[in-house]
C-alpha cells in the first residue's frame, strides 16, 4: 500500500551538511580543495558589470546617426573619464565646435549608427562570497565557487526575514512555550543568535535590533508586526535580502506557537556554540527555508543513516499538526484509513488518526500534519 | 491520433501546490473518467524532483482504481485489461511556470500584442517594456537584470516601418546582458518578432550574448496580429530550456507521449473549444495556488490573462495585500479579530498544502477566493480589449454603440457561460459555495449559465484534446463540467424591498412559479442537470434583463446541481456597510443557497 508523503522541516542533531557557495556570474575562486575555512573566509570573488548609461550623441550634436563615427573621439572598448569629451564636431573652420562629455568614468561599449546612441559602462562593482559555515572546501567549481562541507546540527525554520549572519547561540527563555519579551533581551546579547520560545512581539524585536543581536529564533511572530518590520504587507513569501539589523527565524509560524520541543532542546544543547543562520525563504519553485547551522567538527557522527529516509507516513510515525485545530501539537499516528472522510467543513479528505502526548485522540486531514524527521 | 486502440489514458497536471493524476478508460465505446488521485508537488527539498509527486499521485490512482499503471517507476505500456496505459500526458505550472518579459515599441500596440502572444503561450509576463513606457533606459536595464526572466520576446515596428525604436530596445536588452533564472550554463533565449527590416541590426546586438531566435513579425500591420509563430516558438523554447532546467522535468519529458503543455495553455484550449462548438461567449477561470488565470471568448476573440500573484496558497498573502483586509472581511459572516485573520492567511502561505478543517476556516478561505477572483477579473477586463491604433470603418449605427478601438471586449450582459476551475472552486464541499463565489466575484448580469470543473481536470483534458480530441471532449462533456444552473440578475438598483423581478415558469415537477421578487434577494429554484424550463422574466421599472428597460424576457433556463439562481441584489452590486446588516444578509443569501451546514 502506498503511503501519503507529507514533507516536513528538517531538524538534525548531527549530520554532514554541504553548502554550495556560488558567484552570481563567473569570477575567481580564491581557496582550494581541502582548505579549512571559517564562516567569513572569502572563497570567491568577481566583478558585477557597472551600470549602463545610454547617451544619444547624434541627437545632442544635431547629426544624423550614420555620421556618428566621424565625430567620435573614443572608440568601442576605450576608457572614458567623467567630464572629458567623447565626441566633438569639427565646427566651422575650427570654430563653433560642439562636444559631448562623458557623464561618468568607465568605458565606451557600443556606438550605433542606427539609433545614434552610445552605450557607456560605469566601472565594475566588486563582489565577494564567503564560506558561510566553518568547514572544509570539498569541491571547487571552476570560476563559480566552492562546496563547503561541515558536520554539526542543522535546523530548518518555516519562515524568516534577513540574510546570512553568524553568532553564538544564547537561549533567553526557560522553555519552548515562554515568550521572548523585551525585558529578557539585554546588551550582553549583542552579536548573538538568541533563542526565544513561542513568540516575540514588535517591542522585543525592536529592542533586539537596536542592541544589535545577530539573530532571533522563535516559534511565532504576528503578521501586523511583520508589516512594520518590512514597511509593507508581504505579498509572496520570498525573503532574504531585507535591510534589517537582526535576522528573524520562525520555527512554527504566525501567532503565539510554542517552539517544537525537539528543536528547542537541540538549540539549548548547542548554547555557546557558533551558529551560521540565514533567514532567506522562498515558498515556491526551488523552495528555500530559513536555517540555523551549528558546526561541531570534533563531535562524533552517529553511525547509520542520519538523514531521514524518504518513506511516507506510517502508523507509529511522529507528526506535528500544522493547521488549526491542534496547531503545533505533537502526536503519534495510530491509523491511516484509506477512505476519504468528511471534516467539519464538509471537505472530503484522506485522514489519519493521531494520539497526542496527553492521551487525547483526533482525526485530522493528512495534509494538515508534517512528519518529524530525525 | 483518434482511433479506439487507445483504451486507457493517464494524464497529470503538476501544479505549484499539488500534482493531480486522472485515469480515463474506454467504457462501452465511450471515454470516461474512472478516478483521480493527487499528492503534494515535490519541487521542494529533499526531493527537488517533480516526478516524485507524479508517481505519488499515480500510485493513489492505482489504489483507488485497482488498475496497475506503474512497474516500479516506469509506466506500463500498452494497456491490457486492468494493467498498463496506452497514453501518458502531462501539463505543468510547477516551478512557477514560464516567466517572460516582453518588449515592444509602443505600449498600447506592439508591446500589448507581444504580451498577448506570451500569455497565449501560457506564460507569466513579468514586465512589459516599451519605448514609451515612461522609464529611462538605465531603469529598463536595471529591471531586466533584476527580474531574471526565463526568456524575452522582442517585437516592434510594422514591417517596412522605421527600425530605430526596435533597435533601441535591442540595445537596452544587450546592455542589460540578461541572465536566466534557472541554470547558469546557458544563454537566455530571446525571440525577435518585430519589423523584419531590423533583423540584421538586432542580430548584431544580441547574437552571442543571448540565444536569439527570429520569427515572423507578430504585428506586421497595425490592423492585424500574427501571434501564432511567436506563440509556438515560446512554447518550443519553454520545453527545451525552462522545463529541461527545472528539477525532474527532463525525466518527466521522457515519460510523456506528447510534449508537456503549460497548464494555462491547456485550459485555454479547452475554453476555446467550448466557445467554438457551442457558438457562445465564455469566461473561464482557473484559480490555483500561485496564480489565477482568466480566459474569455468575446466577439470570437480569445484572451487570457495571468494574475501571477493572486492565488490561494503561495500567493494568498498577496491577495490580502492587494485587496485589503476590509475587502476580504466583508465576505465573512462572523466577527474575527484582524490579527487572527492575518496570521491564518500567513500560515496558509507558508504551509500551502494544508486544507480547511473547520467551517470557520472554510468561510475565510472562500472570502479570500472571492477577492482573488474579483481582482483577477478586473485585470482581465483591462487587458481583453480590441486592437488599438486601428482605423475603424464604421456604419452609422456602430458609431453609436460601444467598441471604440481599445475598449474592453468583456460584456457581462452578453456572457453565456461562466466556468470555474481550481481547487477552491472544484473542491468546495458544496457546489452551492462554488456558485456563490463565482457570482460574488464576477457579478454576472442578465442570464448566464454557471459551471465548474468537477474535480479540476481541465488542464489534463486540454492537453488530451490536442492529441486525442474524441477522448478529451467526451470526458469533458460527460464527466468534467458540473453544470450549476442558470443565474439571472437584472441590472439596475433600487431601495431594499422595492419590486425588482417577476418570475413565471412551470417547473418539471408541475409546480407553477409566479413570484414577485423584491430588490436585495437571492432565490434558488430547484431544476436538475439536463432539465430546462421556459420562463417569463419581467423586470420592474428601472431594471433591465437584456431586452431593454422593464422589458420582459422569454427564455429557456437550463438547470444544474444548484438550479435557477435569481439574484436581485442589484447591478452594480454593493454590500451593506453596516456590519450587522451585512452579516445578516450574507447569512440570508447563504441560507437561500443552502450553502453551509448550520
Amino acid at each position: 500500500m502506498a503511503h501519503a508523503y507529507t514533507p516536513g522541516l528538517r531538524v538534525a542533531s548531527m549530520t554532514v551538511l554541504r553548502k554550495d557557495r556560488r558567484l552570481p556570474i563567473k569570477g575567481e575562486v580564491v581557496v582550494k580543495k581541502g582548505d579549512k575555512v571559517s564562516a567569513d573566509t572569502i572563497v570567491a570573488r568577481t566583478h558585477l558589470p557597472g551600470n549602463v548609461q545610454l547617451v544619444n550623441v547624434a541627437s545632442k550634436l544635431g547629426l544624423p546617426p550614420e555620421d556618428l563615427p566621424s565625430v567620435m573621439l573614443k572608440g568601442e572598448g576605450d576608457a572614458i573619464e567623467k567630464g572629458k569629451p567623447i565626441a566633438e564636431t569639427k565646427g566651422f573652420f575650427g570654430l563653433f565646435k560642439s562636444a559631448v562629455n562623458a557623464p561618468c568614468d568607465g568605458s565606451l561599449e557600443n556606438i550605433s549608427t542606427v539609433t545614434g546612441q552610445v552605450i557607456l559602462r560605469e566601472p565594475p562593482t566588486p563582489i565577494e562570497i564567503n564560506a558561510y559555515v566553518d568547514g572544509k572546501v570539498v569541491e571547487v567549481f571552476e570560476g563559480e565557487g566552492v562546496a563547503v562541507e561541515m558536520q554539526g546540527s542543522f535546523i530548518q525554520g518555516i519562515f524568516g526575514v534577513g540574510g546570512e549572519r553568524t553568532g553564538e547561540i544564547h537561549v533567553a527563555v526557560s522553555g519552548p512555550d515562554e515568550k521572548l519579551s523585551a525585558n529578557l533581551i539585554d546588551e550582553s546579547m549583542k552579536g548573538k543568535v538568541v533563542v526565544g520560545g513561542s513568540h516575540i512581539d514588535w517591542e522585543g524585536l525592536q529592542k533586539a535590533m537596536s542592541i544589535g543581536l545577530s539573530g532571533v529564533v522563535v516559534g511565532g511572530f504576528d503578521d501586523p508586526d511583520l508589516k512594520k518590520l518590512l514597511g509593507k504587507d508581504l505579498g509572496v513569501a520570498i525573503t532574504g535580502s531585507e535591510d534589517v539589523e537582526t535576522t528573524l527565524i520562525l520555527t512554527e509560524g504566525f501567532g503565539v506557537i510554542g517552539m517544537a520541543g525537539g528543536t528547542f532542546e537541540l538549540l539549548k544543547s548547542r548554547e555557546g556554540k557558533k551558529a551560521s543562520i540565514n533567514g532567506a525563504t522562498q515558498i515556491r519553485a526551488g523552495v528555500i527555508r530559513p536555517e540555523i547551522v551549528v558546526p561541531m567538527p570534533d563531535a562524533e557522527l552517529p553511525t547509520g543513516d542520519v538523514v531521514s529516509s524518504t518513506a511516507g507516513l506510517d502508523t507509529g510515525s511522529t507528526i506535528r499538526v500544522i493547521r488549526e485545530p491542534h496547531f503545533g501539537r505533537l502526536g503519534e499516528v495510530t491509523g491511516l484509513p484509506n477512505e476519504l472522510q468528511k471534516m467539519e467543513s464538509e471537505t472530503m479528505v484522506r485522514v489519519l488518526s493521531v494520539k497526542f502526548a496527553d492521551g487525547t485522540e483526533a482525526t485530522l486531514p493528512r495534509a494538515n500534519v508534517e512528519m518529524i524527521e530525525g | 491520433m483518434g482511433n479506439d486502440t487507445i483504451k486507457a489514458i493517464v494524464a497529470t497536471d503538476c501544479g505549484s501546490t499539488t500534482t493531480k493524476a486522472i485515469l480515463i478508460k474506454l467504457v462501452d465505446g465511450e471515454y470516461r473518467l474512472i478516478v483521480r488521485g493527487e499528492a503534494p508537488t515535490t519541487v521542494e527539498a529533499p526531493f527537488e524532483d517533480v516526478t516524485r509527486g507524479v508517481l505519488n499521485a499515480v500510485r493513489e490512482v492505482e489504489e483507488l482504481s485497482d488498475h496497475t499503471i506503474l512497474d516500479g517507476e516506469a509506466f506500463i505500456h500498452p494497456n491490457d485489461g486492468d494493467r498498463g496505459v496506452d497514453l501518458y500526458l502531462s501539463t505543468s505550472s510547477a516551478g512557477g511556470g514560464l516567466q517572460m518579459m516582453v518588449a515592444g515599441v509602443v505600449k498600447s500596440m506592439t508591446a500589448e500584442s507581444a504580451e498577448r502572444a506570451a500569455l497565449g503561450a501560457g506564460a507569466i509576463v513579468m514586465d512589459v517594456l516599451a519605448s514609451n513606457d515612461g522609464r529611462l533606459p538605465h531603469e529598463q536595464i536595471e529591471r531586466i537584470r533584476h527580474l531574471r526572466p526565463d526568456m524575452i520576446l522582442l517585437s516592434g515596428g510594422i514591417d517596412g516601418g522605421t527600425i530605430t525604436h526596435v533597435v533601441e530596445l535591442g540595445q537596452v536588452i544587450a546592455a542589460a546582458d540578461p541572465k536566466p533564472r534557472l541554470g547558469m550554463g546557458y544563454n537566455l533565449p530571446v525571440i525577435y518578432a518585430g519589423n523584419k527590416d531590423a533583423t540584421d541590426e538586432v542580430s548584431g546586438l544580441l547574437e552571442g550574448k543571448t540565444s536569439l531566435y527570429k520569427v515572423e513579425n507578430l504585428r506586421p500591420v497595425l490592423e492585424r496580429e500574427n501571434l501564432g509563430p511567436a506563440r509556438e516558438k515560446i512554447h518550443d523554447l519553454f520545453m527545451e530550456h525552462v522545463m529541461a532546467q527545472a528539477p525532474g522535468y527532463n525525466k518527466l519529458m521522457g515519460w510523456t507521449d506528447a510534449p508537456i503543455m503549460p497548464t494555462p495553455g491547456a485550459v485555454g484550449s479547452i475554453i476555446e473549444t467550448i466557445a467554438k462548438r457551442q457558438d457562445i461567449e465564455v469566461v473561464g477561470v482557473d484559480i490555483g495556488g500561485a496564480t489565477t488565470d482568466v480566459f474569455s471568448v468575446f466577439q470570437d476573440t480569445f484572451n487570457r490573462t495571468v494574475s501571477a500573484n493572486l492565488g490561494m496558497s503561495y500567493s494568498v498573502s498577496n491577495v490580502l495585500a492587494e485587496s485589503g483586509i476590509d475587502n476580504v472581511m466583508r465576505w465573512v459572516p462572523f466577527k474575527l479579530p484582524e490579527l487572527d485573520v492575518r496570521n491564518r492567511i500567513k500560515n496558509k502561505m507558508i504551509r500551502p498544502t494544508t486544507v480547511p478543517q473547520t467551517l470557520e476556516d472554510l468561510k475565510i478561505e472562500q472570502a479570500i477566493a472571492r477577492e482573488a477572483l474579483r481582482l483577477a477579473f478586473v485585470q482581465h477586463k483591462e487587458f481583453a480589449v480590441g486592437l488599438k491604433g486601428v482605423q475603424q470603418e464604421r456604419t452609422i449605427s456602430e458609431a453609436f454603440t460601444q467598441s471604440a478601438s481599445g475598449a474592453t471586449l468583456v460584456n457581462m450582459r452578453n456572457l453565456d457561460l461562466l466556468v470555474g476551475s481550481g481547487g477552491v472552486l472544484s473542491h468546495a464541499p458544496r457546489r452551492q459555495q462554488a456558485a456563490m463565489m463565482l457570482i460574488d466575484a464576477f457579478v454576472p448580469e442578465c442570464v448566464t449559465r454557471l459551471a465548474v470543473d468537477s474535480i479540476f481536470m481541465m488542464p489534463q483534458l486540454g492537453v488530451l484534446a490536442t492529441v486525442h480530441e474524441k477522448a478529451g471532449t467526451e470526458v469533458f462533456e460527460k464527466d468534467c463540467l458540473i453544470h450549476l444552473g442558470t443565474h439571472v440578475a437584472p441590472t439596475g438598483t433600487a431601495q431594499e424591498g422595492k419590486p425588482c423581478l417577476k418570475v413565471e415558469m412551470s417547473l418539471p415537477d408541475g409546480k407553477q412559479v409566479a413570484d414577485d421578487i423584491p430588490y436585495g434577494e437571492m432565490v434558488v429554484y430547484p431544476l436538475g442537470v439536463g432539465e430546462s424550463v421556459k420562463a417569463k422574466l419581467t423586470p420592474a421599472r428601472g431594471f433591465d434583463l437584456g431586452e431593454g428597460p422593464a422589458k420582459m424576457c422569454e427564455c429557456t433556463l437550463t438547470g444544474g446541481v444548484v438550479g435557477i439562481m435569481i439574484d436581485t441584489r442589484g447591478r452594480p452590486f454593493t454590500l451593506p456597510t453596516d456590519e450587522h446588516e451585512r452579516v445578516t444578509k450574507l447569512n440570508k443569501w447563504a441560507g437561500a443557497f443552502d450553502a453551509y451546514p448550520e
